[in-house]
């Protein structure tokens, strides 16, 4: 039996071995909760916006993010949202849940290394990239406006 | 105004079905849709449509990544136009200032509160 051979074989009995996860009910959870955190992301909004009618947009904006987060964070650091991603896969991943949870976790995880460079360094391990990448990717809208 | 949550629902759920069928189909870990999906908002926003998205779906628009993204390009937008280049630099991190220091002093103070569990899978 020759090299490739056998690593298909392999592979087969690999992929007849792993769970399978069912499409279908992942894919209609990941809908449902993606959207009812947007319905609540609406919600906070507008009860903002009817306790203080002063709020610009944006700014509207920023706080019902930071509610958000903190929620998210509360519940990550109390072990529910786990609960909630296992089966809402990216229902909770896409929205600004996601980026508060992998920042979070990552801090809690490894605050036993050491307060300097366990938790506030590795704190990025997920959100780092994505900051990064924005923002090199933002650079280049930037100079494409700047000469159009 | 039960309208504008069936159109928030609908668009943050397409949104979020799109993120499961990338992960259920290439199997790509959860960073790597995150950066895809920020850099979409900050591309989407560069070329000007995600601002008929915003419109139509509101928080279902601004509340995923991409609109973390997009806020990122609006801001570079519009600190290039008023600063020029220095826009380019300041723009961008001062737009999404909130979303990151909250997510940063959140984390810290419940990391510091609650200790690691050992994840009951």
């Amino acid at each position: 039996m020759n090299k490739e051979e056998r690593n298909k074989k392999y592979l087969a009995y690999v992929s007849s071995k792993s769970p399978k996860t069912r499409e279908w009910p992942t894919l209609f959870y990941a809908f449902v909760i993606g959207g009812l955190i947007c319905c609540f992301g609406q919600l906070v909004n507008d009860t903002l916006q009817m306790w203080f009618p002063a709020m610009t947009e944006t700014e509207l904006g920023a706080w019902t993010l930071i509610v958000i987060i903190f929620i998210t964070c509360v519940l990550t650091g109390i072990g529910v949202f786990d609960d909630i991603a296992r089966f809402a896969g990216a229902g909770t991943i896409i929205p600004i849940t996601g980026f508060a949870n992998s920042i979070c976790s990552s801090a809690i995880e490894f605050r036993r290394e050491g307060i300097i460079f366990g938790m506030c360094a590795k704190m990025f391990t997920v959100a780092g990239p994505v900051i990064v990448c924005a923002v090199v990717s933002s650079t280049l809208v930037g100079i494409v406006y700047l000469l159009i | 105004m039960l309208l504008t949550y069936l159109k928030v629902f609908l668009t943050g759920g397409i949104i979020c079905l799109i993120g499961q069928i990338l992960i259920t189909k290439t199997k790509m870990t959860s960073a790597r849709i995150l950066v895809l999906f920020m850099c979409l908002g900050v591309f989407l926003e560069g070329v000007g449509i995600y601002q008929y998205v915003v419109d139509f779906g509101k928080a279902g628009a601004t509340v995923p990544i991409i609109g973390f993204g997009r806020t990122l390009a609006k801001g570079v937008i519009k600190d290039v136009s008023t600063k020029g280049f220095l826009g380019i630099f300041t723009g961008g991190l001062a737009a999404t200032a909130a979303g990151i220091a909250a997510s940063v002093i959140f984390s810290f103070f419940v990391a510091l509160i609650f200790h690691s569990k050992t994840k009951h899978s």
